[in-house]
């Protein structure tokens, strides 16, 4: 290894203690990974288990009052009105106060009694796909099951289908969503606040200074850039604990190719943040550019929260220059899936393509700018 | 009242001129609709299907051929070995295993009964369990193809579907309509929420920063000596921005609805007026921001830590209804929270004042309350 000239400690100590003294921002960094671990885990389900129901019962039988019993009896459905006609449906749905309605036709029982087919019609509010689709399904299973009961005693067939939700069987969102988080809260600390401090301080003319100084640039980069990269393990490494401890969240891979690959993936997000502090003029200016080209792209096209295969073609294949979306799949096959190197090394290695373009392309403006 | 007037143009004519926020207010509507509208997405895809046949029937290859034509499934792989399916699995080349065991034809025959096993990818819950619902529905409509074809003597199923249909079997035939969106576009449910985004944006962030620059430039203490009024003061710096919010929107919503096919169900008056209205809260929360924030990083980063709390408690990405309770009672607080309803209900659904009528009174009051607070903590700030 290297010997470390002392100037470069001194700097790196004095970074620390910059970034150290503004308290506001350091709390909001460190508060901010912790805060969003709790509101992804706490608050955001995407099932619903309390299903408002609407029916309409024109003619009121023993076979509609036994069916609509069964869906009061589930636990999940609850009954908001009970009318005889559909006019009082519309006015419902668009307050939002039902989810479904169930509407009966009159002489159900001796329909289903003499074998003319039954008809009901289930009308769901779908302006949400995917809830309205589970709610639809979640009434069909208990008119199945009221059918099922029926015909006991007859001819039907009846397929059982068994299901294993693999990586993650109680379906929690916090699972998907924590390994996606790190990358978040990585590409926050490294990427957006490296080119607002490199920013600032060319704003400043305090860059200026720094260069004159016997620091070698490469020295200045890493010293600017070295207490940024421990900010950002620190905080990953706490999202981490916070998401295992509080919501136990699985770890089925090996914690080490998960920090490793952590690491990777902040140096990326460092070289990114210097190279636009580079580009850009002004602090404000880096930090929009800082938001648009890191924070916005690793948040929505990297699969994070939104998966990949739900957007078009032309949001897809950008999908593909952004690094949260390689990181995001080592981080999940490590966690959820237990999968280990010899099936996460593709995606290591486009990270790893991907911090020598950008640290060339950092290193050559940077040296651009001074020229 | 001259004054303002006066000071309204000035601060009319320094937006004008600051590339930055002009560049936002312009730009942030384009990009959020074409990306945000396209990327905010949980459509459930096609899930590709790995097949393990044991069994090598008619019944089995029916059931595949059944999933297959519902178009929710895409045979990307079969043969006989679980091992190879497992693999393909952790590889993400397949969401979801069909395993058929050996005698499932038999089983339906003999004992009416029979079962298969489907193993899903669930590291996406959501996904996941909708997958399942529409594999359940095949299931079911498949059962009772065969339950009319299948009789015990039968030893395989062929075309011989000329068996009468047995009478006196109960039968229930159930319809399906999804009201409001019955192509199930994404688009049109996450749009009018990403419309209350927009406006959010430009009426926290911006104003936040915009007297942040102040601050920082330190023109803030100047203006504040001044025999100005400081409610004309406020109201200054506040009105621009309300008047560029609302023509945001009206941009956006234009953008949504010609380009991207959004419907607008409802009065366009009602929306314009509700964004008016939420509008004094988002103002007011840029505002007290403004007094807490001394430089325009750490403005920025107070009012995204805030609005992504705000934003992600809003029901805008996961329903309010699967939130837990003490989440689902703060979003009757969250002013975000009720304007993406109203928005939904409006453009949506069609609704009209009265069916949002709870929606618009607590919006009144949280930008009444929001306002209040922020003046007081801006007249504290400045003593």
């Amino acid at each position: 290894m290297r010997h470390r000239s002392p100037a470069l400690v001194a700097f790196v100590v004095k970074e620390l203690r910059h970034i150290l003294r503004d308290r506001q921002t350091l709390l909001i960094l460190l508060l901010l990974p912790l805060a969003q671990v709790v509101l992804f885990g706490f608050a955001l389900r995407t099932d619903v288990d309390d299903v408002r129901i609407a029916f309409v019962d024109p003619a009121p039988d023993a076979a509609t009052l036994a069916l609509r019993a069964r869906f009061a009896g589930t636990g999940r459905f609850h009954v908001v009105a009970v009318s005889s006609t559909t006019a009082p449906l519309e006015p419902l749905f668009r307050r939002g106060a039902a989810d479904v309605a169930l509407v009966f036709e009159p002489g159900f029982a001796s329909r289903l009694a003499d074998g003319t087919p039954a008809r009901l019609l289930l009308v769901a509010d779908v302006a949400d796909p995917n809830t309205g689709s589970l709610v639809q399904a979640y009434a069909q299973a208990v008119i199945a099951g009221y059918e099922a009961e029926l015909g006991a005693a007859g001819r039907g067939v009846r397929i059982e289908l068994r299901t294993r939700m693999r990586y993650n069987p109680t379906l929690e969102s916090v699972n998907l969503f924590v390994p996606g988080l790190i990358a978040l809260v990585l590409t926050l600390v490294s990427a957006l606040m490296t080119a607002i401090s490199l920013s600032r301080e060319k704003e400043r003319g305090t860059l200026e200074i720094l260069l004159v100084s016997p620091l070698r640039p490469w020295q200045i980069i890493v010293g600017k850039v070295l207490p940024y990269l421990l900010l950002a393990f620190a905080n990953a490494v706490t999202a981490l604990l916070a998401a295992w401890l509080v919501f136990r969240v699985p770890f089925r891979g090996s914690v080490a190719l998960l920090l490793g690959a952590s690491v990777l993936y902040a140096l990326v997000g460092l070289a990114l943040g210097v190279l636009i502090a580079a580009r850009t003029t002004s602090e404000r200016a880096a930090m929009l550019g800082a938001m648009a080209g890191t924070m916005l792209p690793n948040a929505l096209l990297s699969g994070m929260i939104f998966p990949i295969a739900s957007l078009p073609g032309w949001l897809q294949a950008i999908t593909v220059v952004v690094p949260a979306r390689w990181f995001i799949v080592v981080s999940r096959g490590v966690m959820l899936q237990g999968v280990g190197l010899h099936r996460l090394w593709p995606e290591l290695a486009v990270l790893g393509v991907m911090l020598v373009v950008l640290m060339a392309g950092a290193v050559r403006s940077f040296k651009a700018r001074l020229a | 009242m001259r004054t303002l007037r006066f000071l309204l143009r000035k601060e009319f004519l320094q937006i004008v001129r600051d590339h930055v926020i002009m560049g936002m207010i312009f730009v942030m509507p384009i990009v959020q609709l074409l990306v945000l509208a396209n990327a905010v997405t949980f459509e459930v895809t096609q899930a590709r299907l790995y097949v393990v046949d044991l069994d090598h029937s008619p019944a089995s290859r029916g059931l595949v051929d059944r999933l297959t034509a519902s178009g929710r499934f895409a045979v990307a792989g079969a043969s006989p070995s679980r091992a190879r399916a497992d693999a393909a699995m952790l590889d993400r080349d397949v969401d979801a295993i069909l395993a058929l065991p050996a005698g499932f034809e038999r089983d339906l025959v003999r004992r009416r009964h029979a079962a298969v096993q489907l193993v899903l990818d669930a590291q996406d819950g959501a996904a996941a369990a909708v997958t399942q619902s529409y594999a359940g529905q095949v299931l079911t409509r498949y059962a009772h193809e065969l339950g009319a074809t299948l009789h015990p003597t039968m030893v395989t199923v062929g075309a011989r579907s000329e068996a009468p249909p047995v009478r006196g079997q109960p039968a229930i035939d159930v319809r399906r309509r999804g009201w409001y969106n019955p192509e199930l576009d994404y688009r049109a449910y996450m749009v009018p929420g990403i419309l209350v985004v927009l406006v959010t944006m430009i009426g926290s962030l911006l104003t936040a920063m915009n007297i942040v620059r102040e601050k920082e430039a330190g023109t803030l203490d100047q203006l504040n000596v001044t025999p100005l009024p400081r409610a004309t003061f406020i109201a200054a710096k506040l009105i621009p921005l309300w008047v560029f919010a609302l023509v945001d929107l009206a941009l956006g919503l234009t953008f949504a609805h010609v380009a991207l096919g959004v419907p607008v169900r409802g009065s366009l008056l009602l929306v314009f007026g509700a964004a008016a209205i939420y509008l004094v809260a988002a103002l007011g929360i840029g505002l007290w921001i403004s007094t807490v924030a001394e430089t325009q990083q750490q403005a920025m980063f107070v009012t995204f830590s805030l609005l992504m709390v705000y934003l992600l408690m809003s029901g805008l990405f996961t329903p309010v209804r699967g939130m837990p309770q003490w989440a689902q009672w703060l979003t009757v607080v969250n002013p975000v929270a009720q304007f993406v309803q109203l928005m939904r209900a409006v453009l949506l659904k069609g609704a009209g004042v009265a069916d949002v009528a709870r929606q618009l009174a607590i919006l009144a009051a949280s930008g009444a309350v929001v306002l209040a607070l922020a003046v007081r903590q801006y007249r504290k700030r400045a003593a």
